[in-house]
């Protein structure tokens, strides 16, 4: 498992960051960014997720 | 001078969102046009629609193909008798369209940041602090008036540079933009003429003793090697304070609303305060303070209807963030809801650039209030008083503190 942020549908809502902030940071323009790399731990996961569904651009995604 | 209407006879074909029954209490009317229509119509204005769903406006927001953002505030001018300047547009990059709008948008984002905002909350907190020291003593405070309403100003003051001094000359400028919105051109532009002279004179002090400060930043900012027009700079801080003050002053406003009439939501939050970042977001979602505006670029059929070049698009995210299609329970305010994709701050290219600010300004604001006033109730709901127009939040909210 690992989570992306489309940068083309991103558009710094600033949602990803403030609920998962071990998992996402922000760039100089406060558009998001995915922090974590490798593994994700369950605790992680489950916030992750949660920044997925509010995410008003739909930009964020937990993939395989 | 404030414009005689005739009052709406049926809100799908006559809408118009100044109508007292709009102003009072806009979400039934929205409910009731995303059953019959769902993209209400109106000649008023020179014409205009409002599509009241979710689908509606998400599409609307990000489609700058068929939509311009030349201007964003309907008014009773129909817009193609403006010389509308382009492609800067008055307030870039709120009015700007691409391709201009990302280049004027990239060069204020990073001082809208959360790297250049998260540092700005040890003085929202002591600002908040001063000001409830004022109503030390009171049974009945005006937290409209009297709290919310000061706090986005010297905040935005500070950011801009301006003297301390001028705390309250500001504050009096700004309502005069931000409450000219609803008047005619010719009176608007008279309005601006004091802020105008007030901005150049601090133009001028910030090109002869430059600091850090987001005036000396516009001053000293380069589009391809050529500094910003002057027009570009003024602009940008009329968006900076038409954008950035009655917005946030309107959503601590009905946050506070909401908590004196909801005694469990605000025991909840004394109890937990850890939920306060979720509590922000369902007030953003449940009391979103800001429509939009676009103009239709071409005639076409789009949603559905017949839409005319230069027709206005009145582009409710309130109204989004009522749609049961997009939320379940929709007109339920819940507390504690974990998913929640509001669109208070818009959708795509144009989301608000000062969302972080004004969640921190929300968010300090009602932690403040509340830890100074862990029980508060409306002293009296008759007194209460919202704001008319696109920007929608309480202007008088007297509160029992005692």
């Amino acid at each position: 498992m690992r989570v992306v942020i489309d940068a083309d549908l991103c558009q710094g809502q600033g949602r990803c960051f403030s609920i998962a902030p071990s998992v996402f940071g922000f760039d100089e323009l406060g558009n998001g960014v995915v922090l974590a790399s490798g593994e994700l731990s369950e605790g992680e996961l489950e916030l992750a997720r949660l920044a997925v569904a509010n995410c008003p651009e739909h930009a964020v995604g937990v993939v395989e | 001078m404030t414009i005689e209407k005739t009052p709406v006879a049926d809100f799908a074909t006559d809408f118009d969102h100044t109508d007292p029954a709009w102003v009072a209490d806009p979400y039934p009317i929205w409910e009731d046009l995303r059953q019959r229509c769902p993209v209400a119509h109106t000649e008023r204005y020179g014409g205009a629609w409002f599509p009241a769903t979710h689908a509606g406006v998400t599409q609307i927001a990000k489609d700058t193909e068929n939509f311009t953002s030349r201007t964003v505030i309907m008014n009773d001018g129909r817009p193609d008798e403006l010389a509308l300047p382009s492609p800067i547009g008055v307030a870039p990059p709120i009015t700007s369209d691409p391709p201009f709008h990302q280049i004027a948008r990239k060069l204020i984002l990073p001082a809208f940041s959360p790297g250049a905002i998260n540092p700005l909350e040890p003085q929202v907190r002591s600002l908040c602090r001063s000001l409830l020291d004022r109503l030390e003593g009171r049974d009945v405070v005006e937290a409209s008036w009297e709290y919310a309403r000061l706090i986005p100003p010297s905040v935005i003051r500070q950011m801009l540079g301006f003297p301390e001094a001028d705390t309250d000359v500001f504050i009096d400028i700004v309502h005069t933009v931000t409450e000219s919105v609803d008047l005619p051109m010719d009176e608007r532009i008279a309005a601006f003429e004091p802020i105008e002279e007030y901005f150049v004179a601090q133009i001028e002090d910030h090109q002869a003793n430059p600091r850090d400060d987001l005036t000396t930043f516009l001053l000293n900012a380069e589009i391809d090697g050529q500094k910003l027009a002057v027009e570009h700079v003024f602009g940008t801080m009329i968006l900076i304070l038409v954008a950035g003050i009655d917005t946030t002053w309107s959503a601590i406003g009905s946050s506070l609303w909401h908590l004196a009439k909801n005694p469990s939501d605000l025991e909840r939050l004394v109890r937990e305060p850890d939920l306060m970042p979720v509590a922000i977001e369902e007030f953003l979602r449940f009391y979103a303070p800001v429509t939009m505006a676009r103009l239709v670029k071409h005639d076409m059929e789009y949603l559905g209807v017949a839409m005319k070049e230069y027709d206005w698009i009145l582009l409710g995210f309130p109204a989004a963030n009522r749609d049961p299609a997009a939320f379940p329970d929709a007109d339920r305010f819940v507390i504690d809801r974990a998913e929640n994709r509001h669109v208070a701050f818009g959708l795509g290219i144009h989301r608000c650039a000062g969302s972080n600010l004004a969640r921190l300004e929300l968010r300090v604001a009602l932690e403040e209030f509340i830890a100074r006033y862990p029980r508060f109730a409306l002293a009296d709901p008759d007194q209460v008083t919202w704001s008319q127009g696109q920007i929608r939040g309480p202007r008088r909210l007297p509160i029992r503190v005692g």
